[in-house]
Order: C-alpha cells, then structure tokens, then sequence
C-alpha cells in the first residue's frame, strides 16, 4: 500500500583520457547510485550520432575508445532513470558530474509503465506510481490521491469525487492530463474529473500553486496525469486488469497494449469499460448510485533524441446515477430527508441509471511536437483540443421526463509551446506562452433556464522558470507567469432577479435585449493575474532534506462565480453569482522536512496559506417562490487563511514488516467575520501494517485502519422553516458536522505464474472490514444516507 | 508576430466550431414552471364563491408569491372544490392541471388545516384508485380562523399508511408547489 518511492539519485561521473588526436580518444567513467554510492550496472553510455556505446559493468565502469572529436553529445540510460542528453566537450572540463533522476521499484518489479519522476524540485509534490494506480481501477482518480496525507475528497454520493488539496478543490485544484489542462467544468463540486484512472501511468501532485508552467490558478494546488512511458527499444507490451465487486455487484476490466521499435516509432491504445449497479450502506441499499464508464484512448508517434511528435486522442463517458432521495422539492423536504434515519426512497438492487443522473463525455484530441538543438535546449509545441459535453436529468414530468436539465457542450482550444534551455546541467531556464480559446454553449432545448450561460473565453499566458544548482546541497527555483483571461457571456437574467441585485444600477449598460420578464445582457470582463513561485531545496546530508517555498497565485472567477443563478435541487437552495467578484489572490509559504533511512521514513509537509478576497458561498437569507422557502446563498469575497500539517511515517522492523503512519490536519477560517470555513477536512490519521514475503509470490498484505474525526469547527448555517403540516418553525441543521468514524480496510496480493515469463498479481482486498455505519462530512449526500459498507473486491492484473 | 499569427489563427478555428452561437443565445420560457395554484370552493346549494390563490409570477426569482383569498368561508357549508395549476410565464398560460390529471398515478394534492378550520376530503381518484385531490370537498362548521396549505407532491407513496386519506406525513415524494391560506370561517 505504500505510496512510497524511493527517489535516488544517479551520479554519473565522466573521466576521460586524451590519448592522442584522430580518433584516438578514449572516454571513461562510472555511474552510481547517489544514495548509497553502490555501482549502477547495465547503463548504456552512447555517443549521438554514432552507432557507438558501452554498458557500464559489474562495478558501474566503463569505457569508450577510438573517439575522433573532442566535442560531442552523450544519451545516458538505464532502465529505471530518465535518460540524459549531455554535450561533452572533452577540452574545456575534465570532469562532468551529471545528475539523473534514478526511481527504484519497491517491489522487485522493475517494469517500465511505472517510472515516474518528479515535476517539480523545490514543491510539495508526491507521484502516485501505476501500481498503486492499479489499486483503484475499480473507482477513480479522486479515490486514488486520497492515498497522499493533505488530499481529500468532496464527493456527491460514491461515484463522483473530486479532489481537494489542502482544503481547496474546483476551480482552485488543476488538473493536467498528458500536458493538457483539463477543461470539463470544473467549477461544479458535483462535476469529477473526467478521467480515466487506468489511462494513467503515474500521477503527480502538486500541493499550492508552484507548477507555473501548468497555470498560474491553481490555489489549491496541481494534479498531473502522465501516461505510460515509452523508450525507444522494440518491444511490445501490454497489461489487463479484471476486477469484480462485492458492493453494487460491480465489473471491470481495463486493457492497454503498447508496440515500440528502436527507430522510436510507437503506438499504443487502452480501452476500459467498468459498470456498476446501486451500492449498499450497511443497513440498506443505495437506491440509484450505479454508473457505467466507457473509455479508450489512443497515441501513436516517434520519439527520437533530437526531435519527436505524438497524436493523441481520449474518450471518456461517465453515466453516473445520483441517490434517488437526495431530489428535494422544498425545506420541508430537505427537513424530512435530515430527520429521517435512512433514505426516504429504498428500492431492490438495481443496475438502472435513472434521474437523477449525469452523463458526461469529453473528448481530447492533442498534437505535440519537439526538436532538441544542440548546447541549447528542446522546443516543445502543442495544440490540443477538448470537447466535453454535459447532461444532468433531473427528476421531471411530462414530456420533458427525459429531457436533460442541463445540457452543456465546452469546447476549449489552447496552443502553447515551451523553450528548455537545459545546455548547462547546473541551472536550467524554461520560457513557455499558452493561448486558449474556449466556448460554452447551453443547449436551450432542456427548457429549463440555463445554470451557466453561453460565454466565450480567452486566455493568454506566459512564464519563465529558472532552476538553479547553489551546490551539492542547495538548489534554488524561480518562476514567474502572467496571465490574461477575458469572459464574454451572454445570459439571460429575469427581470426581477436582475433589479434585485441592483444591476439595473451598477450594469445598465450591458442589457442587449428585454423581453419584458426577461433580459438579455452581454457581460464582459478582463482578468490580469500575476503569479510568483520560489523555493529552495536543502540536502542536509544523505538521509534529510529540506523544503521552503513561497508561491503568489491568483485566480479569476469562474463562470458559476458570476453568473448562477437559480435552484438548486440537491442542495434545496437558490445559489447567485454576482457580476461584481473580482479575482481572489492566495499567499502560501510552505516547508517540508523529509528523512530517509534504512530504518525509517519521515516527510512532514506544513503550509500557511493566506487568500485575499476568496471567493465563498454563504446563506444570506430566504426566498420563497411557489415551491415553498428556501435559503438563498450567495457568492462573496472574504479574506480566509488555511494552515495544516501532513504527516507520513514509516518503519521498517524488518524485511518482511512495516508500519506506517499518515495524518493530516487543517484548519480554515473566515479571517472576515472570524469564523470557521465550511468544508474544510476533519483530522484524519490512518495506520497501516504491511507484511511482505517475496519468497511466496512476491506476496503483500496489509491491514488499514482510518480514523477520522469529528469537524468541530464549522461555520453555522442553520435556519429556521415554516412547515405548514405542523403549524412550526422548525430549526434545519444543514451545518452540523457528522460524527467521527473508525474504520478498518485489508488488503493482499500474489503473484501466480502461469507462463515461464507471464504472471498474473491476485489483489483481494475488503473495505469497511467491520461494515461500520457512518457519514462523512465531505459528502454532500450526507442528509440522506449513510457511506457504503462492507466491499469485497478482487483483482486480476496480467502483463504481458 | 508569430504570437499574432496564432491568436489569429485560434479566433478563426473557434468562428468556424462555435458558429452555433454566434447569434444572440434563445430565450427559454420554462414549461414545467408551477406560477399559480387556485383553489375554487363552490358552495354546495348555492352562495358566494371563494378562490383561493398563490401566483409567483417570477417562478424562482426573488419575488414572494402573492397569497389571494376572496372572501371568508361560510360557517357549516360544504363546498366543492377543484385546482387549477398554471404556469403565467408563457402566453397563453399553459394550464398544468392537465398533467398533474394525465399522470395522476404521479401526484397528489394534500390539504392541511391548522386548528381543524376546514376538513377536506377527496373527489377523485387516479387509474389505481387512490386519490389525485384536483377535486375535493371542504367542510366548515363553526366561525374560527386557521392556516389551510395546500401541496402538490410529485412521486408520492400513495401506498404509505394515511396518505390515500389526504395525510401528508408519510408521502414522501418531492413538492412541486405548496400555498399556505389563511382561513377565516365567519
């Protein structure tokens, strides 16, 4: 279960001899391991160019003769490291101590697919790894990072869940995918990311907003997706994974299959299918919370050390059903669903999709290019193109039953190119500008008045980045980026909604139309937004390290910020955008201290985080419409800071034996009205102890237990209805948190081999051991139901 | 320039995939939108008719509904009763009494006095037997004064115990409208 990854580093040491000219030199080294000094064996040492190479050898040495000219380039490589272009000039220096990223397996099973190296020097980044990935092919991505102490979730029911990073998500947390930024609306807490999990080869995250070259928004922090690695070798290679589920009487099965040749040319497709029906909480069952999710992907192209091109193209649909009794008409609803114990509506099992429900497509199609200059750097161009179209089915009557509510295509276009200038290994620069183009379209046919009208947007940004090596033991980045962003809507407002508001005052201006009840309005607005990153690495010595980091980010309102307005059915609320919010600007420093020992290991992670108008939902009284009342909430902007600690501890008694240990703690508050924030993560701490014996199959079990709190801190929303039934007021609790809980999650995995090279890994694995009931305070379900209990699920993962 | 170039070359690739919306987006006038619920009482054997009625003419805008009651009720009088339920947001109104009628196996009106102003009783019954409450009978008897709600419920548990009797504890289901009145019986 660890998500560790030992990061060691490779010191590839170049001595040479200058025996003599007209191809009489002689070229000599050695290369190993950083961290414990022990010879690499079995890296491959080539002169460009030439057909020229060696391979280091039992003692990491080795030995290149007959070289003609002084000046040339050398590819370094070895299995599990990054290779590295170097230009050797064999007069000027006679010595050259290049360091390469070296990642080790933990397990034994040095595959290719699961490298994975680091984006980011001087942040708090953890890389989930493909086969901790393949632990969660079964759910989603938001399900994986929570692996990482800091990361949590806000989930909507079971199936949707959506990333949080140190207590902040949407629109402040990015979301890349191989180099793409992610554009599926992800302003909505109910909207997941639509990504494949088992498309990914590793994943990366950034907490705060120090990976510029990503976007400069990102408060929250930065979730990089990056595919499987392909190396120029010819060889074809593929994985399949089957899994079934005891809770839902789930299924899956994800298969990938890659062919590489030595001239670089590759191509590889993936393809996924998993289906689930209703899920069950201890006690009853989960009426309407199946999904079905169809994925493929597919890339093809060549990769060469002086240039390189890729065609890329993803498609994910997610259907996902949303519980049956989370659909309220009013409070009074909204009260019966609190007060009641269980859901209102418990149904037999069932793999029916109904309303509620989600059905999201989205679609990437990208085209990359790249060409290394000699003692300069790599160019890197890129256009991508994504389409994701959303429908939400709402409960309705009528003609409209199966109508969507909400039916929304975005369309987003963005161009951008990079410059490395990466000549000199000590201090590397990096230059890059974006240009986006994004369109949003809101089908009338639901009938329904728009939640997000049809806008235009634009988006033009660019940054510098520098990295640069003090000495052995310190390390410095530097980045800063601007960006632009232009919002251009057209929305209809009603007209009374409108003089509500006051934009009949402040907006007058930018009406187009009126059509008596409604008005059309053209609002358009500018964004300048500067961002800054600096941070500095420490080596302490060979086992302690530490990180300080300073990142300014800002971040402009989304187009739900603005502009929503209307009914909320899940959440029995009117939610306004107001026309007015400005962009929100956070100030985070962080440090971390991390320790790795034979014994043990340490990485505690803190972070203060001070955001200027940060852009808050909050009651601000009650409508009644014909419906009955309901609160309204508002978007405002108030000033809030965020600190927390994350914890993860490991030590290994023995081989066989290690416990581990993660926590995270977090505390948010409106500095404004000197309150706490909502949503933000109770304390959690989760312990593990993990046996692994490779003598019997290469075999790992585990035993977790997790143990969150009770939130304490919560701000208090709560306010009273009338209910006519009962002639009363009476008090809705919408604020108070649920209670803690404690639960128990086992995990174990073998290999069995069925051909002399072919293997098959068995996970079995048990969630909610004990089929404990509880409610989880991030769930915007939680009124209505209880989280899900037992599961059993088992895993078959072929490589071939 | 090249930067032009590019910015130049993006407007016209979005001119070409977004020229759905290039016109000005269309107006939507919600259909299923519930403005104004009506109840007339008839006095059985003659005498002033009462209408009752809640009209929100901005649906989920801010506006409040504006409560219409025509008159007090008679004391000891039996009135029949009919709803009409329209959506004023589109004209002509669309009358929504129709579909509430057509599946009315998928709704039910619930009637709750407070301090047992009125007694109600169903008129009608939908295609399994059980009540719709478009129309109904309302009894008075002595001059009082109270609250009289009327609710629309979709997808009701006409099977719950008592809400074939017009109880709305155990109905579940979701509101699509709801008007509370005050009575006065004189």
């Amino acid at each position: 279960m660890s998500k560790k990854y030992y990061l060691t580093y490779v010191f590839v040491c170049f001595t040479y001899l200058l025996i003599g000219q007209n191809c009489n030199l002689k070229f000599t080294g050695a290369v190993k391991d950083f961290h414990d000094g022990t010879p690499i064996v079995g890296a491959t040492i080539q002169i460009e160019g030439l057909k020229t190479y060696a391979v280091t050898d039992s003692k990491g040495n080795f030995t290149i003769n007959n070289i003609c000219n002084s000046i040339f380039t050398v590819k370094v490589a070895h299995v599990s490291c990054e290779e590295r272009i170097i230009q050797i000039d064999l007069k000027k220096k006679s010595l050259y101590e290049i360091r390469l990223e070296h990642h080790i397996e933990e397990l034994n099973e040095v595959t290719l697919r699961s490298e994975v190296d680091k984006k980011t020097k001087t942040s708090q980044e953890t890389v989930l790894k493909g086969n901790i990935l393949a632990r969660y092919s079964a759910l989603s991505l938001g399900d994986a990072i929570k692996e990482i102490p800091g990361v949590s979730s806000i989930n909507t029911g079971n199936s949707i869940v959506k990333p949080v990073i140190n207590g902040l998500h949407s629109s402040r947390v990015l979301v890349m995918t191989n180099n793409v930024r992610l554009q599926d609306q992800e302003w909505g807490i109910e909207h997941a990311p639509n990504i494949d999990i088992n498309s990914a080869g590793s994943v990366s995250l950034i907490k705060g907003a120090n990976a510029l070259e990503y976007g400069g928004d990102a408060i929250g922090g930065v979730i990089v997706v990056n595919p499987t690695r392909i190396f120029a070798k010819d060889s074809l290679f593929g994985q399949t994974t089957v899994n079934g589920q005891s809770n839902g009487r789930g299924y899956g099965i994800n298969s990938s299959l890659t062919k590489t040749y030595d001239e670089g040319w590759y191509i590889s497709g993936q393809a996924s299918y998993k289906r689930s029906g209703d899920f069950s909480s201890p006690d009853y069952i989960l009426t309407n919370t199946g999904n079905e999710s169809t994925a493929f992907s597919l890339f093809t192209g060549r990769k060469k050390l002086e240039y390189g091109y890729e065609l890329y193209y993803s498609y994910l649909k997610n259907e996902i059903a949303i519980l049956r009794s989370s659909h309220i008409g009013n409070v009074e609803d909204l009260v019966n669903g609190i007060n009641s114990q269980q859901p209102i509506v418990i149904n037999p099992f069932s793999y029916g999709i109904n309303a509620p429900k989600q059905e999201v497509t989205h679609q990437i199609f990208k085209g990359t290019f790249y060409q290394r200059f000699k003692n300069f750097g790599k160019l890197d161009i890129q256009y991508d193109y994504q389409n994701n179209h959303r429908f939400e089915f709402d409960i309705r009557v009528g003609d409209d039953r199966n109508t969507p509510a909400i039916n929304l295509q975005l369309q987003s276009h963005t161009f951008k190119s990079t410059l490395k200038l990466d000549s000199n290994s000590e201090n590397t620069y990096k230059v890059g500008i974006m240009v986006g183009l994004q369109d949003n379209f809101a089908n009338p046919s639901t009938g329904v008045r728009r939640l997000i009208p049809d806008y235009e947007k634009f988006d033009f940004g660019f940054f510098t980045l520098g990295n640069f090596k003090i000495n052995d033991d310190f390390s410095l980045n530097a980045g800063i980026r601007y960006d632009f962003n232009r919002i251009d809507a057209k929305k209809f407002y009603q007209t009374s909604r409108w003089n509500e508001r006051g934009y009949n005052v402040d907006f007058a201006d930018i009406i187009i139309q009126d059509f008596g009840t409604q008005l059309l309005v053209n609002p358009v607005f500018d964004f300048h937004n500067i961002s800054v990153s600096a941070g500095i690495a420490y080596s302490m010595n060979d086992n302690s390290s530490l990180i300080f980091n300073y990142g300014l980010s800002n971040r402009a309102p989304n187009a739900s910020e603005l502009f929503s307005d209307g009914l909320h059915h899940s959440a029995a609320r009117i939610e306004l955008g107001d026309l007015r919010i400005q962009k929100e600007t956070s100030n985070r420093i962080s440090g971390t201290y991390s320790y790795k020992g034979e014994k043990a290991s340490i990485n505690i992670e803190g972070f203060f985080n001070h955001i200027k108008d940060f852009i808050y939902l909050e009651p601000s009284g009650v409508e009644t419409t014909i419906r009955g009342s309901f609160p309204v909430w508002e978007h405002k902007q108030i000033n809030a800071t965020l600190f927390g600690v994350d914890l993860n501890m490991s030590h290994y008694l023995n081989h066989q034996f290690t416990i581990q240990n993660k926590s995270s703690f977090i505390k948010g508050k409106d500095v404004s009205s000197n309150r706490a924030l909502i949503d933000i993560p109770a304390f959690k701490t989760v312990n593990i102890i993990r046996y692994k014996n490779e003598k019997w199959s290469n075999f790992n079990a585990e035993l977790q237990s997790e143990w969150v709190f009770r939130q304490n801190e919560f701000p208090n929303n709560n306010f009273e209805a009338y209910i006519p039934r009962t002639d009363s007021f009476v008090l809705v609790d919408i604020s108070t948190p649920p209670l803690a809980y404690h639960i128990f999650n086992f995990r174990s995995d073998f290999d069995l081999k069925i051909f002399k090279e072919n293997s098959v890994n068995v996970a079995f694995t048990v969630n909610n051991v004990l089929n404990t009931s509880y409610r989880e305070y991030l769930n915007r379900l939680r009124y209505f139901a209880d989280e899900l209990g037992r599961n059993f699920m088992i895993q078959l993962k072929f490589n071939y | 320039m090249r930067l032009k170039l590019v910015h130049l070359s993006f407007i016209a690739f979005a001119a070409v995939l977004s020229c759905n919306d290039n016109d000005d987006p269309i107006i939507i006038n919600e259909e299923e939108v519930i403005t104004t619920v009506t109840a007339t009482l008839t006095p059985v054997g003659g005498g002033t008719i009462i209408t009752l009625q809640s009209r929100d003419l901005d649906g989920d805008g801010p506006n409040d509904p504006v409560i219409t009651i025509s008159g007090n009720l008679a004391p000891n009088t039996t009135y029949s009763g009919a709803i009409e339920v329209l959506n004023e947001t589109v004209t002509p109104a669309e009358n929504i009494t129709e579909e509430v009628e057509e599946e009315g196996d998928e709704h039910q009106f619930f009637f709750t006095p407070t301090n047992n102003v009125v007694t109600v009783a169903y008129a009608d019954m939908d295609i399994n037997g059980d009540p719709i409450g478009i129309e109904f009978t309302l009894r008075t008897t002595n001059a009082s004064s109270g609250n009289l709600t009327v609710t629309l419920i979709h997808e009701p548990n006409k099977n719950a115990a008592g809400v074939s009797s017009g109880d709305i504890t155990n109905a579940g289901g979701e509101t699509d409208a709801e008007a509370t009145f005050a009575i006065g019986v004189q």
